[in-house]
């Protein structure tokens, strides 16, 4: 069975989280790597947390990119190995050039804190290959900076080769405007890099694990993660 | 010893939300001949190197590699020896 990092920085807070949702509610082997360290040695699987790395200092995710840890997960990456990054996670991610865009403060300036729904884009990657397209998950957002932005060839580029995981929609899967709300360019939730094998998403499917806790949407996205790996 | 000072600001086909925002707040102080605001951050930096191209050549590396992101951001560079 795979064995996943869960990678924390200074400041991730949603570690602990992502290690649960892995550990306690998957029943998956489930190591936290610190930032200094630099063997990657029987990971399978990296975890990029949300949270607030260095403080979110000059540009959220700008500084941890350059945490020892992270050469080696960009060597992980184009061996082709997967990397999910999440929240401050994807901001990271970005930083590091994994994933193509950069995120801009939320067009309204507020820090949304709540459940929105997502809706699945393509279920030609590893991370969404058990989902349905158009399958809509009621997922936690928790950011300040998540208004994601990429100039128009870029974009073209991303849809051309179908790179746009997540959308976010209404509970209808329509992607009503009032449902964009940080202002993301196309609606942009969570998106891969031409590889398929690195996946940045502002929302936080790892807490959205257990009924008890509002929403286990977020479970199926996890399932769908270790189906994948079972198989390849 | 050099000075640098890097001013770091939003594309022009950016939308700038703080500084739109800032706007508002400007007319709302009746200061109506303010026609635009953009926000930007402004950096100081001791450099030291053996002459102003020299400098110069180090913060410009420091602002692509670090300090703007060149997505979104433009920045301009000021070397004061």
């Amino acid at each position: 069975m795979a064995t996943f990092g869960v990678i924390v920085f200074p400041g991730s807070n949603c570690d602990h989280d992502a290690y649960h949702a892995m550990k306690h509610v998957l029943g998956c082997e489930t190591k936290f790597l610190w930032h200094k360290d630099t063997d990657l040695s029987g990971i399978d699987f990296l975890i990029v947390p949300g949270g607030f790395s260095y403080g979110d200092y000059l540009r959220s995710g700008a500084i941890a990119r350059f945490s020892p840890i992270m050469q080696e997960v960009v060597k992980f990456a184009e061996k082709g190995g997967p990397v999910m990054g999440i929240c401050n996670g994807f901001q990271i991610l970005l930083e590091a050039g994994l994933i193509p865009g950069a995120m801009m403060h939320n067009h309204k300036l507020r820090f949304v804190c709540k459940n929105v729904y997502i809706r699945c884009e393509t279920t030609e990657s590893l991370f969404t290959s058990s989902l349905q397209k158009g399958q809509v998950f009621d997922i936690p957002v928790s950011h300040g900076e998540g208004n994601y932005f990429i100039d128009q060839d870029g974009l073209k580029s991303l849809q051309d080769n179908d790179q746009v995981l997540f959308r976010y929609s209404d509970a209808n899967g329509e992607l009503t405007e009032s449902a964009n709300f940080n202002g993301s360019i196309d609606h942009i939730a969570g998106i891969t890099n031409t590889g398929r094998n690195v996946l940045g998403m502002m929302p936080h499917p790892e807490r959205a694990m257990e009924k008890i806790l509002g929403s286990e949407d977020g479970k199926p996205i996890f399932e769908s993660i270790l189906n994948s790996l079972s198989v390849a | 010893m050099y000075k640098a000072k890097v001013n770091v600001t939003l594309r022009p086909s950016i939308l700038d939300p703080k500084g739109k925002a800032a706007h508002h707040a400007l007319e709302n102080l009746g200061l109506n001949q303010v026609e635009k605001v953009r926000i930007g951050k402004f950096i100081e930096l001791d450099v030291n190197a053996d002459n102003e191209e020299a400098a110069k050549a180090v913060v410009e590396q420091a602002c692509t590699k670090l300090l703007a992101n060149e997505v979104m951001e433009d920045f301009t560079i000021e070397i004061e020896s």
